[in-house]
């Protein structure tokens, strides 16, 4: 019978983020007299908080009752949208998500932040006392009846026809025991005599007596189903006196202390059907609970790494149809082959013809389940620029354009604090004062643009600012004064803004808690690379920044070129191929004994053979008109020579650590068209391995010429 | 409920007992193979399947015994020769050189490994009882890589240990 809630966990935990981004971005457009957005902000804190408590989560529920509290007097309009209100709102978005999260990895959470905002929040609504903050405020008015009370007097006379709507007043009373020490007394004045008697209904009231250090709103609370249909009187009782005087009057009534559970069987016995049911389902509302709480700690842990995707409807029905078209195509297919003849050749061709249009439409289908609109990236800026415009003083807006591009799901992870730095920068570095803008002549709100594209097979994200622009002359003074490079060096526009890429590199003339540290634009630049993508930087000074991120659409398909080394065929990423060239024997240049460089332009790019380098059996060993793949990573060029260029295709890849393990050089492995396997190529890692094997033929040489010199001597 | 007890009642698909048909058998059952002229088994619970030899992708810089890779409708399947792997008889590849791909699945992960042997011979129904350990007396293979030994007929089977057989060592480049 029990459903094991815990199972349902991951969905929450996914819902309540979302239901949070919703509330931020309400946030933040909120207007005063815009009903409909406070509307929707409040439905998401109202689910957050719903859901919590379903979850047990009591931390979530409390704290989230608090907002959809402050939100619910905006909403009937109590309360006016001030600036300071969206603030402490959208601080309290944050503790949710801190709470949401501590819940969601079983961990520990900054209990002083989530203090401090509920303490704000608690003061927010404490503010304006006629609106009700009895009920809001509850730590407050807990401390203070939690002084002066010790109890409370409590007249409970429901209606007769309460049974009916299955609520039985054991239960409540059952649940008030628990809060404290309960005396109760039923009054039998309108029970009716044994003839009149009607089975379904309630003729009893009770004066109850609850001794507790629990407030008053929680006593309701229990009384919460049936107030309705009740006549309920809470009394405090303050003082010593009072009790005593409250068990006098107790004493004195008409029933003794036994008789309510009696009077309760016989009450209970007729109305079996109403009271037993609830009965029941309070049981299995029990378990569940119980459940619940030994499962959810070892459950939530594990799933929680365990990503999932939420895929619209119509991408799966376009699947369900191609998988139609599939199975069509295969029960022609088959047909034809049961009684072959060779005139009908033509059908089988465009059988095969239709499955190839199939399967590749089934790839597509598949590939676009796992991208998602970059607006799920691109949601947390607003907030971010918003923040840092009130940490900057500078006025500035952000500009979304493309939020609809979409992107691969493990792409989409990786860039996003790629992308909160850029915007950082953009914003602490890029946007200037207003007086300086309006003296530059510019509107004085900044304005930070975020554009995302398709290019090719590429997704290029744009991160633009129309502020200050970077000085060239500041970045070189820089990198000349931390020895980056020369001082005479000439550098291209672009190489210099290759040196903001540099680790510790900054231009800031102080360092802010918002960005200057110089850390941070090299992790950009190796977080991105990472993702086999590259950045771009353009700028004009005075006019503003352009951060160019080109990025691969996804991270399971790869675009390589194919190239023949003896018989095996190697894949080499399109994206790390400079170009592909034939050697001309007049630009080879041997070099300190056997290093082979070949001028391309104004590089000496050293050449490697690959047959040597995974000592493969080719007979093109011959350097003087051989194919040469001029390969790029980390910024050094080098040259791949190869027997052969075959096609550029895309290509699936797959891992070799499943089932082998990793192999230095190689980045993983593919299958191509005709079943085979081929291995595709890390370049950073060939050229770490080039590099490893120099390193170790130069210590042989040397221990060769320590030998050789020895033996002189001798 | 009784209706748990009248569940229990209800016979299996498969439990039947058919007379004169043995389909439980006792002991565990091994897939046994050659190297060279020797014998040697695998849990047959192991056996993904049997290939046919194919010329697999090499993997650069790796191990003499590791062939390569092949493909195995979409998964990248490593090969091992065993008999260069425990240099037993030649490596020579015929038409009865087989590839036997073991899957092992542990408690983190599950690896499958293709495994070129001689020739697969035959399926053995043993007994844990008739076990008897190796003799600790050298021989090529690794005694991690054996489980036991069995007695089948006039000649000895070597049970080999396929947890063991699917840790592919770590090799370095050059090595």
């Amino acid at each position: 019978m029990s459903v094991d809630l815990s199972q349902f966990i991951p969905s929450f935990l996914e819902e309540s983020f979302e239901g949070l981004e919703l509330m931020e971005t309400g946030l933040l457009d909120l207007q005063p007299g815009d009903n409909e957005t406070i509307h929707s902000i409040f439905r998401a804190a109202h689910s957050i908080k719903g859901g919590a408590g379903t979850f047990g989560f009591d931390n979530v529920t409390e704290f989230t009752h608090l907002v959809e509290t402050l939100l619910d007097e905006m909403r009937d309009g109590r309360r006016e949208i001030t600036n300071k209100d969206t603030e402490i709102l959208l601080e309290s978005v944050d503790c949710m998500r801190l709470l949401i999260e501590s819940a969601r990895d079983d961990s520990e959470y900054d209990h002083d932040k989530v203090a401090k905002t509920s303490i704000r929040l608690s003061e927010t609504l404490g503010c304006e006392p006629a609106t009700g903050s009895n009920s809001s405020s509850k730590n407050g008015a807990q401390s203070n009846e939690v002084n002066h009370t010790s109890g409370f007097s409590i007249k409970f006379i429901p209606e007769h026809s309460l049974a009916k709507t299955g609520n039985d007043p054991i239960f409540l009373f059952s649940a008030l025991a628990e809060l404290g020490e309960l005396t109760i007394c039923a009054n039998t004045q309108d029970l009716p005599g044994l003839m009149d008697i009607d089975a379904q209904e309630l003729y009893l009231n009770w004066q109850l007596t609850l001794y507790t250090k629990v407030a008053e709103t929680e006593i309701k609370e229990v009384f919460e189903w049936v107030e309705d249909e009740c006549l309920l009187e809470l009394v405090p009782i303050k003082e010593a006196a009072d009790i005593n005087q409250a068990l006098i009057q107790n004493n004195e009534s008409v029933c003794k202390k036994e008789e309510p559970t009696t009077v309760n069987k016989v009450k209970n016995q007729p109305s079996i059907g109403t009271a037993d049911a609830p009965n029941n389902l309070n049981d299995t509302n029990n378990e569940v609970d119980e459940d619940k709480s030994k499962t959810t700690k070892s459950k939530s842990k594990s799933k929680s790494d365990v990503g999932s995707i939420r895929v619209g409807v119509d991408k799966v029905d376009s699947l369900i149809n191609l998988v139609g078209e599939l199975v069509i195509t295969q029960s022609m297919l088959s047909e034809l082959g049961n009684d072959f003849e060779m005139d009908k050749v033509e059908r089988l061709t465009s059988g095969l013809e239709q499955l190839l249009q199939n399967t590749k439409e089934l790839q597509e289908s598949v590939m676009r389940i796992r991208m998602l609109p970059i607006s799920f990236a691109f949601n947390r800026f607003p907030r971010l620029v918003h923040d840092l415009a009130i940490k900057t003083g500078k006025e500035m807006e952000l500009v979304i354009k493309g939020e609809q591009t979409e992107l691969d799901k493990t792409v989409m992870e990786q860039i996003g604090d790629p992308l909160v730095h850029l915007v950082r920068n953009a914003a602490d570095h890029g946007i200037e004062i207003g007086e300086v803008r309006i003296a530059n002549g510019k509107p004085e709100k900044g304005t930070i643009s975020l554009d995302a594209y398709h290019q090719g097979g590429n997704i290029v994200i744009e991160i633009n600012d129309d502020g200050a622009g970077i000085n060239r002359q500041t970045v070189l003074a820089k990198a000349v004064d931390k020895g980056l490079i020369d001082s005479n060096a000439t550098l291209t526009d672009s190489q210099v803004y290759d040196l903001l890429f540099e680790p510790g590199f900054s231009t800031a003339a102080e360092v802010t808690d918002i960005s200057g540290r110089g850390v941070g634009m090299d992790v950009v630049k190796r977080n991105i690379q990472a993702l086999g993508g590259r950045i771009q930087v353009e700028s004009t000074l005075g006019k503003g920044s352009s951060f160019k991120v080109n990025l691969p659409l996804t991270l399971a398909i790869l675009d390589g070129q194919l190239v023949k080394v003896g018989t095996e065929t190697y894949i080499i990423p399109l994206i790390a191929i400079v170009e592909s060239l034939q050697i001309d024997n007049k630009l080879i240049n041997r070099v300190s004994g056997d290093m082979v460089l070949y001028r391309l332009r104004d590089d000496n790019v050293p050449v490697l053979p690959i047959y040597q380098l995974f000592d493969l059996a080719t007979q093109c060993t011959e350097i003087d008109n051989a194919l040469l793949v001029v390969v790029e990573a980390d910024g050094q060029k080098i040259g791949l020579m190869v027997d052969d260029l075959l096609a550029q295709q895309q290509v699936v890849i797959k891992s070799l650590k499943d089932n082998y393990q990793q192999v230095a050089g190689i980045s993983g492995a593919t299958i191509l068209g005709d079943g085979s396997v081929a291995m595709i190529l890390d370049i950073p890692g060939i050229i770490h391995m080039a590099l490893e094997q120099a390193q170790r033929a130069q210590q042989v040489k040397n221990v060769g010429n320590i030998n050789a010199a020895t033996e002189l001597c001798l | 409920m009784n209706i748990q007890a009248m569940a229990q009642d209800i016979p299996v698909e498969g439990e039947h007992v058919i007379e004169g048909v043995d389909f439980i058998t006792s002991g565990d059952q091994y897939l046994t193979f050659l190297l060279a002229q020797e014998q040697y088994a695998v849990d047959i619970l192991c056996v993904e399947e049997i290939r046919s030899w194919e010329q697999p992708t090499k993997i650069p810089n790796a191990p003499a015994y590791i062939k390569g890779v092949i493909n195995m409708r979409g998964i990248i399947v490593p090969i091992v020769d065993l008999r260069l792997k425990f240099s037993i008889g030649e490596a020579s590849y015929l038409e009865t050189t087989v590839v036997i791909v073991l899957t092992y699945q542990s408690e983190e992960s599950s690896r499958t490994i293709g495994f070129v042997v001689d020739a697969v011979s035959d399926v053995l129904n043993v007994d844990s009882v008739d076990i008897k350990p190796a003799p600790a007396f050298g021989g090529c293979v690794g005694q991690q890589y054996i489980d036991g030994l069995i007695n089948s007929e006039n000649k000895v089977v070597t049970i080999l240990n396929v947890a063991h057989l699917q840790e592919v060592e770590k090799h370095r480049l050059h090595s």
